[in-house]
């Protein structure tokens, strides 16, 4: 029982990490429509400034507010200039779009900083939080700053002008222009904030699994996962989501024989697409009604 | 990419091209014909080499093509077939000595049922969803083919050594040649097989479920068989050309057959235009020829290279070699008047 319960908590904690990107990847499909197979790197890059003005000797959480307000201005940017000219593209043609930020970024972010491994500076210590040695105190206030992050979302979707604005846009963007919303800018606010909430996962998921331009890659993929285990169109899907991914895997791990390190993700997919072949719009989503 | 169902509704069907165009059509395929049986005489062997994995790339990504361009579902997990396809050839003709020739339609054979098996799960997912059932099925393979359970057979990490083949006949002409021209004829039939297919009933029945699922099934289609069935042959041709592969690059590893490679198909797919057949040679060619020129402008930014090439591409021809197709009868068509 014991096992068990340090296994859960273990979970959560690198579940935190999946919540957190979730988060992101949600956000940004509510307001394009798209996954953004980018999102990652964008979140990567974003980290490294956080180092840069870090190893500039500015204070952490200077440092912190300017990187969140460089990533949202660099969202607006490359939505502005690489992703609105493709808008009227197929939607296959803006995947490969992502794919070739994708490319590009990892790119210049290895050439900047090059591949070796970082120290990251957490603002929370990490001695181990209530007498646990499992989750650390940078992890739980990481879980803090997820569930604290998802709140504000809630908020501002629910009770702002512009947050309803949002939502019009992408639900009915023919509407929502005969009403006097500029759908266009509402799609780059949403990039804006998506690579914003990327920063945030970034910065507090770097001191875990340290600072390196293909830091993302593996989270991504679970950050993913979380998201469409949650329901794509759900935030609170995508953040419970993130913690069952995480709780999973450290069971399957732990108690499936002959499961590694390596089979973890393979099974934690299958456990995912089981979920999917059962519920298909995610736990939390709301499925889709087609008109015909 | 969401809403896989739109992704190709703008396509227009494989016969819509204009009568009076399909001179240029057939013009242009004999030029690239000639070309593609002349150009090995006069070239060095690697080059023939990459040729030869041209022509079986173009062939992954004609698979992809059927299915998405097709029967509009979406997959990142044509990786998982191509390893299947690789490794049924390379265990066929290392462990049991079976002739290489024979092992491609075993291959096939069996990738074709892997994809139909596949496609009765990913039935109930569409999308979005099916984009993440099939990214698990390529991030699941190398791991499975590493198992030690299997390692037996497939040689684990280790991988594979597999035998090129020597010319027939004692044909004077060497094995690099040889095989070249074994894939250009064998790319040859699944490509005429594969425009009859599209035309056929069955093509018909995968573009009616592409365009309209509902209807579809309205008018008497059979959508859970069609759906399922374009899943098997689109594994099945991509199991050819993964054991082409295997024959080709001599070796096959769990490494080599990573989500790299459906990501690289697909980005063929876009590139040569989604449902359009004949561009699946030009996306081959850029996910082969481009990375290698983006090594030689940039060595350190060369993924930087490519995702500009690639922004490039997809600006100027959001719709892939297809759209450069059709501007070109266009503007014939008008010198004609």
């Amino acid at each position: 029982m014991e096992l068990f319960i340090n296994q859960v908590l273990a979970g959560i904690a690198t579940g935190a990490i999946y919540a957190c990107m979730a988060l992101a990847v949600v956000m940004i499909y509510q307001a394009i429509d798209h996954l953004n197979f980018a999102q990652g790197e964008m979140a990567m890059f974003s980290t490294f400034i956080a180092w840069q003005l870090m190893q500039w000797g500015v204070p952490y959480w200077w440092a912190f507010l300017l990187t969140l307000a460089f990533s949202f201005a660099g969202g607006i940017a490359i939505e502005r200039m690489l992703f609105k000219p493709l808008a009227k593209a197929p939607v296959l043609t803006n995947v490969a779009g992502f794919i070739a930020l994708f490319a590009i970024v990892n790119s210049v972010a290895g050439l900047t900083w090059d591949f070796t491994i970082k120290q990251f500076p957490t603002p929370f210590g990490s001695s181990p939080f209530l007498g646990s040695q499992l989750i650390s105190t940078h992890q739980a206030g990481m879980i803090g700053v997820t569930v604290g992050l998802l709140i504000l979302l809630y908020l501002f979707f629910q009770f702002t002008r512009i947050g309803l604005a949002m939502r019009a846009a992408a639900s009915l963007p023919e509407s929502a222009r005969l009403v006097g919303i500029n759908t266009s800018w509402m799609i780059a606010l949403g990039w804006g904030m998506a690579s914003a909430i990327g920063a945030i996962a970034g910065i507090l998921i770097a001191p875990v699994v340290f600072l390196e331009p293909n830091m993302m890659g593996g989270v991504l993929i679970y950050g993913f996962a979380a998201a469409v285990l949650g329901g794509l169109t759900s935030p609170l899907g995508a953040v419970v989501g993130g913690f069952l991914v995480g709780v999973f895997e450290n069971l399957a791990g732990t108690y499936i024989p002959g499961v590694g390190n390596e089979l973890k993700l393979p099974i934690a997919l299958a456990l995912i697409i089981t979920v999917l072949v059962l519920k298909p719009a995610g736990l939390f989503g709301r499925p889709i009604v087609k008109r015909v | 990419m969401s809403a896989v169902e739109e992704v190709t509704s703008e396509a227009p069907a494989v016969e819509a091209v204009p009568k009076r165009a399909m001179t240029l059509g057939y013009g242009t395929s004999l030029v690239v014909l000639g070309l593609l049986i002349i150009a090995p005489m006069f070239l060095k062997n690697f080059f023939v080499f990459q040729m030869t994995m041209l022509l079986i790339y173009a062939l992954a990504v004609l698979a992809l093509n059927i299915l998405t361009g097709g029967s509009g579902q979406f997959s990142l997990g044509q990786s998982a077939f191509y390893a299947v396809g690789a490794y049924t050839s390379a265990i066929l003709m290392e462990h049991m000595g079976v002739n290489y020739a024979l092992t491609l339609p075993i291959a096939g054979i069996i990738c074709f049922g892997f994809g139909f098996l596949f496609g009765q799960p990913a039935l109930r997912l569409s999308g979005i969803y099916l984009a993440l059932a099939t990214f698990a099925l390529a991030v699941a393979m190398p791991q499975l083919l590493k198992l030690g359970f299997f390692e037996h057979w497939t040689g684990g990490v280790q991988g594979l050594v597999v035998t090129k083949p020597d010319a027939p006949f004692g044909l004077p002409i060497s094995q690099d040649r040889w095989l070249y021209y074994f894939t250009l004829v064998i790319a040859i039939g699944i490509y005429i097989a594969s425009v009859n297919l599209l035309r056929s009933r069955s093509g018909r029945a995968f573009m009616a479920i592409r365009d309209n699922e509902i209807a579809a099934s309205a008018m008497g289609v059979d959508v859970a068989l069609y759906k399922t069935l374009a899943f098997g042959v689109s594994a099945g041709i991509t199991g050819v050309a993964g054991g082409l592969g295997a024959i080709a690059v001599q070796f096959v590893a769990p490494d080599g057959y990573t989500i790299t490679l459906a990501i690289s198909l697909f980005l063929g797919m876009v590139v040569g235009g989604v449902g359009w057949l004949p561009g699946s040679i030009v996306g081959s060619a850029f996910i082969i020829f481009v990375p290698n020129i983006a090594e030689h402008i940039s060595k350190g930014l060369s993924g930087a290279v490519f995702g500009v090439l690639l922004f490039l591409v997809i600006f100027l021809v959001p719709h892939g070699a297809r759209q450069v197709a059709i501007v070109a009868q266009q503007l014939i068509g008008k010198l004609k008047k």
